[in-house]
């Protein structure tokens, strides 16, 4: 990996690049799904290759290959020097970074069983087991589960000196059990729609799910609610489930802090944000009880967004987001970083692979715990609905018009659980949602949720996200909009 | 955002001369010989009772430009063998992009061993052999020969046009060629080629904006300039946007708009959806759920269309009528579906193994002769949506789905536009909406973000439900 990462360095160098970077990336995968007591996806996959990004002339260039001979990598940094020139065409300003330090370091993620070393058939026989036990339960009509399993060798080196080796090992699984009748389809996922959950762990991960142990409730659960009653409208009270609460954090605290839409990159296609840079250390995002971090270290957790070092060689780092309720802070790289006059990045540039440019994108983005025990926060409530688990999802391009919709809710009166509810759905604007929150539940109740579907960029790149939420209470919600007639 | 699903594709060796592929690794670029004597290698080599092997070789580079300036120019070229084996009535795939002999084998190995362990499946089906395919040229020279300054330069011309105008220009310019076999054991074998172009502007100002984007495989039908030019319209004539109450309105959307709502019908249209019951169509076919006027096929071979004329396992894919006069008509099969539900195979399945099974995703739409200029002035009060985002299904069975408007949404009074309107969220059924088309435009090749191109009209549909605004 060394000797090709140099090649691109010195090519890119003595081409006329007056900076240059390498990713060298070995992925390999395993995805294994099923459905309705048979295998469906079995693939095994791995890639490998290289991405070289240049400054050139004042301006970006890069360009990837899979053609690891010393001539194919050193005619893929002379494209990206080549590129970089082209773009020189339609330049208005030289390219600025903000300073970083060199590093030469190596890292991995600590897991305690190797997925890939796990044959084959036992995770088989763990997925076909909880399908059969979703399937015993009268009136499901379709059984899935999935796993899904990622190594990530990756090597960095820049033309400042830096050179970094990191391995990421990646887990995830989860089943969902469908049902139709009538002319209705439900659906009830564990732990988590989105494939289940993922983190960056090993196949202990997929253990401790205890997917079987789950099965038959979810089941259970789906069939009955054909005959919940239908969540009503009006305005009121809810209390969110962790994993609906991570994606809420993602769509309506993640996207819109990511420096690069707020300067307009991204206008084209993933949107802007309603967080123009006047807002900063100014704007009251939330209630005095919301506090949001960008944590890439592994203290944080093993997220999808844990990492040593970012995709362009800047450490990993916890950045303040909202502080006791106030807007404190956004996901930077080198170039907006410098852009907005920090001095310097706080490390969020990731690729999808060797032939991606690395971009801004949500490390861990984590609401931190309160001081709430759950079942103190139910008995507190008089009159609300608890939503659980994610059904559908929608933002606009700025980030503040937002409606989701979970599985399952739930009524809660007189400070308990009541009855099923079926159709829950909530919509709002971001800033009003996040200053109603008036409870957030401890440390006790808090996971650190995996987001693995994240799509962003041009060409589109689709990473994965770590969001920490535990169950948080918020008044004054619009409710049930979206199966108002 | 959404996950995709590839196209299959697939042919067998055939038997002219064709030089020797070598070390491919140290090739720069490989030529289709090269990559049917690299499927005929790994046929070769593998030791399976059946293999199938894809490989897809693409270049790809896209110039994308923000605040008048290029910010990001990449390219991109990548190699992909995909090997599938069959081992005792038991199938996996494996994937690579090495191409030395160790790593053609340990692929090979991999899918075997994949396929051994894992249950029996009872409704696997010997590899198809070899078919004949309907001929589609895809591929031009034109576009293939782009090079990053020609991009550049067209992307300069936006910009300067923005600039003079006091607006800012974000969007893309991309380019790529790809070329991929699919071969089996069994004799089967398929070549494709073809070439993609696409061109997408947004145009803002201080509180609106516009957008067109074009996508073909041939680069010359592609006009950056009047894109722009249409964007940079809209975004003048959408100023300093009133807030209208939500609601039910009469609304005209363009093809785009069109395109990103109907993707998602994609796949109530397989044989797979209807037997794990999540079509919208179970309990749905041959009665009248759409519209008179609402005529729709799935046919690759459309000149505006574009894709490989063959599926995952390699099968020809056919023309098939999926809506006849607003009557669901047909489901598309892929060959094991076709045979659990005593049907033909229609060409369009996926790459085996999947769980999806398969789908239409060449969408042609009749269309109608009613231009957009028609619509708007045959009414009296409604909105005009340029671009839909973010869409996402509430109700999989009544095909509820919820999503914004974007990039240009008007206010229509008295049949013409009135300034522009911030931006809505709609909830709306689809095939709610697909039963109130008032109008039909020509169908046209449309591109949006959502779903994959097809040729689709625009439409005017009464009582379109917006429930809420946003503030911009």
């Amino acid at each position: 990996m060394q000797d090709w990462a140099n090649w691109a360095i010195d090519t890119a160098k003595r081409r006329g690049g007056s900076y240059a970077d390498a990713r060298v990336m070995d992925i390999r995968q395993r995805d294994i799904g099923t459905k309705n007591g048979e295998v469906g996806t079995l693939i095994e996959a791995e890639s490998l290759g290289i991405g070289i990004r240049v400054i050139a002339s004042g301006a970006w260039g890069f360009a990837s290959t899979d053609r690891l001979t010393r001539e194919g990598v050193e005619s893929c940094a002379a494209e990206a020097v080549a590129i970089a020139k082209a773009s020189a065409l339609a330049k208005r300003e030289n390219v600025s970074m903000a300073p970083e330090k060199e590093y030469v370091d190596t890292w991995q993620n600590p897991f305690l069983k190797d997925p890939f070393r796990i044959p084959v058939e036992r995770q088989i026989e763990v997925l076909l087991a909880a399908d059969q036990l979703m399937r015993r339960v009268k009136g499901i009509t379709l059984a899935e589960g999935a796993m899904s399993f990622k190594r990530i060798e990756q090597l960095f080196v820049s033309s400042i000196g830096s050179s970094i080796h990191q391995i990421k090992m990646q887990s995830g699984a989860g089943i969902v059990a469908t049902s139709f009748a009538g002319s209705e389809i439900q659906k009830r996922s564990y732990p988590n729609s989105f494939g289940g959950q993922h983190a960056l762990q090993g196949y202990e991960l997929v253990e401790a799910l205890e997917l079987p142990g789950h099965a038959e409730q979810i089941a259970e659960e789906c069939v009955a609610l054909h005959s919940a009653a239908q969540c009503p409208e009006g305005a009121g009270t809810i209390i969110l489930g962790g994993s609906q609460l991570g994606l809420q954090i993602h769509e309506s605290i993640g996207h819109p802090i990511e420096l690069d839409r707020v300067l307009g990159q991204e206008a084209n296609f993933a949107g802007m944000s309603f967080l123009t840079v006047d807002k900063l250390r100014k704007l009251k995002y939330g209630s005095d009880i919301v506090n949001v971090v960008a944590d890439a270290r592994l203290e944080h957790g093993a997220g999808l967004g844990t990492f040593a070092y970012d995709d362009e060689g800047v450490p990993a780092q916890c950045t303040p987001i909202i502080t006791n309720g106030l807007f404190t802070g956004y996901l930077s790289n080198r170039e907006t970083a410098s852009a907005i006059g920090e001095a310097h990045s706080n490390g969020t540039m990731r690729t999808e692979s060797w032939n991606r440019l690395p971009i801004i994108r949500m490390t861990n983005i984590s609401l931190l715990p309160g001081q709430w025990k759950y079942e103190d926060l139910i008995a507190d409530t008089e009159d609300a609905i608890l939503m659980e688990t994610n059904r559908s999802w929608s933002i606009d391009d700025r980030r503040y018009q937002f409606q989701f919709s979970t599985e399952i809710g739930w009524e809660i009166k007189g400070g308990k659980r009541g009855r099923m509810l079926k159709n829950p759905s909530y919509s709002g604007i971001t800033t009003e949602f996040w200053n109603s929150c008036d409870a957030v539940c401890a440390r006790d109740y808090w996971t650190l949720w995996g987001t693995p579907n994240c799509g962003k960029g041009q060409p589109m790149q689709t990473m994965g996200t770590g969001h920490g939420a535990s169950p948080s209470r918020f008044r004054n919600i619009k409710i049930g909009a979206a199966f108002a007639k | 955002m959404a996950s995709t699903m590839t196209q299959g594709k697939k042919k067998s060796p055939s038997p002219r001369a064709r030089p020797s592929a070598g070390d491919v690794s140290t090739r720069k670029r490989l030529t289709p010989a090269e990559l049917e004597l690299l499927a005929e290698r790994i046929i070769g080599l593998s030791e399976a009772d059946e293999t199938e092997v894809e490989i897809d070789f693409g270049r790809d580079a896209l110039t994308r430009f923000a605040n008048n300036t290029i910010h990001q120019n990449v390219a991109e070229q990548t190699l992909t063998i995909s090997v599938r084996a069959v081992v005792d009535g038991r199938t996996a795939r494996a994937v690579t992009n090495k191409t030395d002999e160790e790593s053609l084998r340990r692929v090979i190995a991999a899918a075997a061993r994949l396929a051994r362990n894992q249950p029996e499946y009872p409704d696997l089906l010997a590899m198809p052999r070899r078919q004949k395919y309907q001929k589609v040229a895809r591929f031009f020279p034109a576009t293939a020969g782009i090079a990053p300054e020609d991009r550049a330069r067209a992307v300069a011309r936006v910009c300067k046009m923005a600039d003079k105008n006091r607006q800012t220009a974000a969007g893309i310019f991309s380019t790529g060629t790809s070329h991929s076999i699919l071969a089996n054991s069994e004799g089967l074998f398929a070549l494709y080629e073809e070439t993609n172009a696409e061109f997408s502007v947004t145009i803002l100002e201080a509180n609106s904006s516009g957008w067109a984007k074009s996508n073909s495989p041939d680069v010359r039908v592609i006009d950056p300039n009047a894109l722009a030019a249409t964007a940079s319209r809209k975004a003048a004539e959408s100023r300093t946007p009133k807030e209208l109450a939500p609601g039910r309105y009469t609304t005209i959307l363009e093809p785009s708009a069109v395109l990103d709502l109907v993707g998602f019908l994609f796949y109530d249209f397989a044989g797979t959806s209807v037997l794990d019951k999540r079509s919208c169509l179970n309990d749905r076919m041959g009665k009248k759920i759409f519209g008179e006027n609402i005529t729709l096929w799935d046919d690759v071979y459309h000149p505006l269309q574009t894709g490989e004329p063959y599926d995952g396992e390699g099968m020809p894919r056919q023309k098939v009528l999926l809506v006849d006069r607003g009557v669901p008509k047909n489901l598309v099969y892929s060959r094991a579906t076709a045979k659990k539900m005593k049907m033909k195979p229609t060409g369009h399945g996926f790459s085996l193994p999947n769980e999806y099974g398969e789908a239409p995703m060449n969408l042609v739409f009749a269309g109608g002769d009613k231009s957009v200029d028609e619509m708007i002035g045959s009414t009296e009060r409604g909105i005009f949506v340029t671009r839909l985002w973010y869409i996402r299904e509430v109700d999989p069975y009544e095909k509820v789905l919820t999503g914004m408007t974007r990039d240009g949404t008007f206010l229509i009074e008295n049949g013409r536009l009135a300034g522009g309107i911030r931006n809505f969220r709609f909830n709306q059924s689809v095939i709610e909406a697909l039963a109130n088309v008032a109008m039909l435009g020509p169908a046209v090749r449309a591109a949006g973000e959502e779903s994959f191109e097809m040729v689709v009209p625009a439409m005017k549909i009464h009582d379109f439900h917006f429930s809420e605004a946003t503030k911009f």
